[in-house]
Formats: C-alpha cells, structure tokens, sequence
C-alpha cells in the first residue's frame, strides 16, 4: 500500500513535472518587467503613524487601488501607514478605538455607517488625534467631527449617470446591486433613477457568486427584452454583465460604476461603454497626504468644505490613457 | 404497519411458496418511500406557478438559463449529497471552488505555464484539500463542522493573502490571452446550441455526475460503504467496511466537484475575485436536505440534490421572470424554499403511512 501510494505521487510529480517543462504558454502569463506606479522622493518631516480604518470587505478590487494611493502617499511623507478594515459596523469601531489606544498621529476612516463611527471619531479628536473623513460619509462628515472629506456623493455620481444615459437616449435602464440594503449602492441606483428620462428598474443579485449574478442578469434580460442599458456598481459586476448580454442575446450596452484593470480592457475593446470613477486612488492618498500636511503644516485641504474626487468619466475618448495607469493598479 | 395483501391475479405459477415475512409493496408505495420523490414534487409545483405566472419562464431560452443555474449549484450539491449521506458537512466546500480557480490561474499565470498544467495542479491541490479534511476527522474525531470550519477560514485566508502576494491586488489576472483557453474554455464553459437554445455544459457534465452518484449509491459495493458510515460508522467498522477510506473518499469527491465548478468560473469569468465562494457552503447543503437528505446522514439520494438545485435555480430565477418587486427577492426566495420543503415533508409522511 504504502509503495503504491509512493509510486502514484512519484509518478505524479513527474507528470507535473514534464508538463511543466513542456506546458510553456507562448501568450499571455505574467509580464516579463513589472513595475511602475508613483514615486517621489522622501519627506524629512520626523516619522508619523497613520491608521487607516475602511469599511471593506476583504478581496475588493477597489480597495486596492485605494491602498496603493494611501501607500503613495506614505512612503513620499515618511509615514508609517496602517492600512485595515473590517465590513461590520462594530469591527470598524473596534479598529479606530485600537488605533486610539496605540496613539497614532492620524486616523483616516470611511464613514459608510456613520453612525456607529461618530462617537469613536469624538473620542479621538478629544485624545488630540486629527481624524479625516473618506469614501463613505459625504452627508455626515461634518457632524461626527471629522476635518476634511474625500470622495464622492454616491447620489450625485448617480445622477451625473442617469443624465448622460437620458443625453445617450436610452429608454430603460436596469441598475444591477450586488449588496442589498447597502446605503452607498442603493444612493447610486436611486441618483440614477432621479435624472435618468427613462424606465429605471433594480436587480439585487449575490455579489460573492458570480455564475448566479450572470445568470440574474441573464433572465432579467430575457424577461424585459426593452432593456437597452444594464448599469452595473462595480467593475467585476459589469464584465458579468457583458457575458450576460451575449448569453440573452440582448442589444443592451453595459455601463459601470468603478474601475479596475480589465474593465479598462473592456472600454477599450467596446464592450462596456463608460464607467463613472471615483478615483479611489486619491481618496487614499489625500486622506494620508492631508493629515501629513496638518501635521506639518496646519493645513486643511478643502477649507473645511468636502473635497470631491468624483464623479469623471471613463470612456472611449480618454480611456487610452487611464490605461496605462490602470496596469500598475493605481487607476 | 398495516398490511398490505398482494393478490397474485391470474396467477402465474410460482416457482416457489411465497414467503410470507416478507411484505411487497405496491409501486407507488415504493416510489413515495423514496428520498427525492416529496423533493420532485416540490420542484414540479414550483415550476407549474412561474409557468403560469410569468410569461418569459415557458420560453425555451429562459429554461435553459434556469438550467445553467441549476448545474453551477447541483454539480457541488451532488457531492455534498453523497457526503451528507456519509454521515458529514463540509463547510469548506464553497471557498474551495475560489481556492481551484486561483490555484489555476495564478500557478499558470505566474510561471507563464499552458493552462492545462495549471488545472492539472489545481486538481491535485482540491484533492489535497478534501484529503486533508477526511484525514484529520478519521485522525481526532472531532466532528466535520469543526474541522471544515477550520479549512473555511484558512482557505479563505489563503485565498486573499496568496492572490495579493503574487497579483498586488485582490482578483487574479485575466488568463484569456493564453495558451490552452480556448481548449479548457470547451471543456469547463462553453455553450451548445440544442435546436436553437443555447445550453451551457455544466448542465450536460451535471447530468453525468448526478447518473454517475446514482449509478454508485444504488449499484455499487461503494454506494453501501456510503450509506453504512452514514447510518453508523461504529457498526459499520464492525462488518467490515473501510469507514476511514470511505470518508476520505466522499472529502476528496467534494474537493473533485469543487475544483470542477471552480474551472468553470475561471473560464467564464477569466479572471476570479479571491473573496468569492463564501456562503456558498449552505447553498449546496440546503440543495442536498431540499432533496431529501438526512442532516444526520444515512439516508437521501444524488438525484434528490439535483432536484433541490433546481428548485433553487427555478426560484431565484422565476421571481426575475416573474417580475416581481426587486425589494422583495430574498422574502421571495425564503418563501418558495420553505413551501416546497413543507411539500416534501407532507409527501414524505403521507408515504411512512402507507
């Protein structure tokens, strides 16, 4: 038993093996060079911690990009960065009080459930820690005490989609939401409802299981074949929803909510018409930047008022160069 | 319980003296007494409401979707159906599909491989893993909740950690461009056209897999092997069955089905989000016990888990067909899974009295 066993995993290595060796893909694979992103020099400003404390859940496209932006940030001012998060409410708190604990000289933190965060982000000005506001919270950032604000409103962002899908003229819109009952979402698809002419309808689908998303999208499409543009709230989503437009064999165009590499791809080939960015590479380089200026220099970046980093556009007329930016995972 | 007196009509003549100890029972009385029968009839009422209340759902097209969604859950729930009728769980089964497709993509991405070498290694590795899982429950005893709990979270882990160590970021990269796409992309995910409908393959390799489970479950010295470790393993042991082999094997069939769903999602999706998979788990454990599965084990049927996977794809699907408020989809959804379950139970009583 115990030489067969051998055998067998001797034989499999070397079946790996020799496919290995002979199994070389002449396309595609890992780039031969890597690199790139923005580098600076170093700040000689004294050395400061900064915790940065989002809402993510783990293994979010987008939250990388927010990551290298604060990294950006971090390495050019000599800052010792803390990067977490945590998508429950009380897991989040947890993390700023930590942070806290520890006397960090700056807490950066996304107000999506603002609510549970306000008291926590008192606290930490009152222990003389700077407290910026990011992403989540453009109507409650004020209030909990935070100094400055960077991202979008997500209702506005909806908005400045639903016009430019009425501008298009497309008569009904299917606004796909892979979370149900999350605020952020939900002010998207609701700001695109305000300013779209057309029919507005909402699809929830399971974010986490991709082949049922496709397949929700799939038989909305074959239910409502009047729907001529699916607007999906981040980048993997709408890839899916491409797929599905095939597979019912819909004429309906694809637009999209956030970036990330491939969606950039998908632009550039056609398949998916504009995505709304809210440049989440500057909402964690501000956010790191601005607590290093305050630091340094009392400034406050946007004087008190939010700093908005969205909405733009990405589309066919400047897609070639977000692109080269979108390969090193900043855009 | 009552009796149930076979009249031999016109009489053939027996070869030998009927044994009266032993009971024959009607033909229907057998088929209620199966474990998928209160499950199809669950699944047949679900589909006679979306055909009468949406329109869309009797067109050929949307059939065959509610099919694709039936195979992306029923090819895992088949072998969790058979691993549930061992006598276990394993909730280590829906990350494991992500864990596979990574595996894949990244091992082949980053030594700029052919595919095929990638899946090769992702099979061995999903193997590794139900191994994993079946070795340490034969060695501590405690029970699989526990231990495939423990691969949950540290596949999950491993999942993100792997993909951000090798990628930078959270997805791993696009494997379109290479050498070997196309040729998996055949195998794992690509459509049929059957007289004008497209129908994905999932749907035909689910259907061999769930003939297949069948074929060992009721044919088979294997399929005893099964039911005996399910019903009680001490016993078992005890007659002479490999308990420890046998639930290895039932680990290593899920870890098989798991790498195979995970293909799929690769080569639909060419690039996979190292964060998807998670709840996954209850899916496919509520298609098995939908169909007929005991959550104690012993009992249930390969074809029960398909049936409960299609009442799964049928429902989520046909409150889209059927139009009905968006807001309300999840309530929906409970609703349906509750009604054709309470259908299965009744059908399943009323058979345990006759």
């Amino acid at each position: 038993m115990r030489i067969r066993s051998r055998t067998t995993a001797a034989a499999a290595f070397v079946a790996v093996a020799a496919l290995t060796t002979a199994g070389c893909s002449s396309s595609g694979g890992r780039p031969a060079d890597e690199g790139g992103g923005a580098a600076a020099g170093v700040a000689d400003t004294p050395r400061m911690e900064i915790a940065v404390i989002t809402h993510a859940a783990p293994g979010d496209t987008f939250w990388d990009i927010v990551r290298s932006g604060a990294e950006a940030a971090a390495a050019k001012d000599n800052v010792e960065l803390n990067f977490q998060g945590a998508p429950e409410a009380g897991d989040q708190v947890n993390l700023v009080q930590s942070a806290i604990d520890s006397g960090v000289d700056g807490i950066a933190v996304t107000l999506a459930k603002a609510d549970a965060l306000t008291p926590v982000v008192q606290q930490a000005r009152e222990a003389g820690i700077p407290v910026v506001a990011f992403n989540g919270g453009f109507a409650e950032w004020e209030p909990s005490g935070a100094m400055s604000y960077f991202g979008q409103d997500e209702e506005l962002a909806g908005e400045a989609a639903g016009t430019r899908l009425t501008q298009e003229g497309a008569q009904h819109e299917l606004c796909v939401i892979q979370e149900q009952g999350h605020v952020g979402l939900e002010a998207r698809c609701r700001g695109v409802d305000n300013t779209f002419n057309g029919t507005s309808e909402v699809l929830y689908v399971t974010g986490t299981d991709m082949p049922s998303v496709e397949q929700a999208i799939t038989s909305k499409l074959q239910q409502d074949p009047s729907i001529d543009r699916v607007v999906t709230l981040g980048a993997p989503f709408a890839l899916t929803a491409v797929q599905s437009v095939q597979a019912a064999g819909s004429s309906a165009q694809v637009a999209t909510f956030d970036t990330n590499k491939e969606l950039i791809g998908a632009i550039q080939d056609g398949d998916v018409q504009w995505a709304v960015d809210q440049q989440p590479y500057l909402q964690g380089y501000l956010s790191v930047d601005s607590l290093w200026l305050y630091a340094t220099n009392g400034n406050t970046i946007g004087g008190g008022q939010a700093t908005l980093t969205g909405p733009a556009f990405i589309d066919s007329s400047n897609v070639e160069r977000v692109a080269e930016f979108a390969a090193n995972g900043t855009r | 319980m009552s009796t149930s007196v076979s009249t031999p009509s016109a009489s053939p003549p027996a070869l030998r003296a009927k044994d009266d100890r032993v009971k024959t029972r009607s033909l229907t009385s057998r088929l209620l007494s199966r474990p998928e029968i209160g499950s199809l009839i669950g699944a047949i009422a679900v589909f006679v409401l979306f055909v009468v209340v949406a329109p869309t759902f009797r067109q050929p097209a949307s059939l065959a979707t509610v099919a694709y969604a039936g195979s992306t859950i029923g090819i895992m729930a088949v072998a969790v159906a058979l691993l549930m009728i061992g006598g276990e769980f394993d909730l280590s089964a829906g990350v494991v599909v992500t864990t596979s497709a990574l595996a894949a993509s990244t091992f082949a991405y980053q030594l700029r491989l052919n595919l095929w070498v990638g899946i090769l290694v992702s099979l061995l590795l999903a193997l590794a893993i139900g191994a994993f899982n079946g070795w340490l429950l034969m060695r501590t005893g405690l029970p699989s909740f526990l231990i495939t709990l423990g691969t949950f979270f540290m596949l999950q882990g491993l999942n993100l950690g792997v993909t951000k160590l090798l990628t930078g970021g959270v997805s791993s990269d696009s494997v379109a461009d290479m050498d070997g796409f196309a040729s998996a992309q055949a195998v794992f995910a690509s459509t049929i056209q059957v007289g004008g409908v497209g129908v994905r393959i999932t749907v035909l390799w689910w259907i061999l897999f769930v003939a297949l489970a069948t074929w060992t479950l009721l044919r088979t010295r294997v399929g005893n092997w099964i039911f005996a470790v399910g019903g009680d393993d001490a016993a078992a042991r005890a007659v002479g069955v490999p308990v420890r082999k046998t639930k290895i094997g039932l680990f290593m069939t899920v870890g098989f089905c798991g790498w195979f769903v995970g293909m799929h999602q690769l080569f639909s999706f060419d690039s996979i989000q190292s964060g998807g998979g998670v709840g996954q788990e209850f899916i496919y454990i509520i298609a098995a016990v939908v169909g007929g599965c005991l959550l104690t084990g012993g009992y249930g049927s390969a074809v029960g888990s398909a049936i409960g996977a299609l009442i799964f794809g049928m429902t989520s699907l046909g409150i889209v067909y059927a139009g009905w408020d968006a807001n309300w989809f999840k309530l929906f959804l409970g609703v349906m899974l509750l009604l054709a379950t309470i259908v299965n139970l009744v059908v399943k009583n009323q058979a345990a009295k006759r």
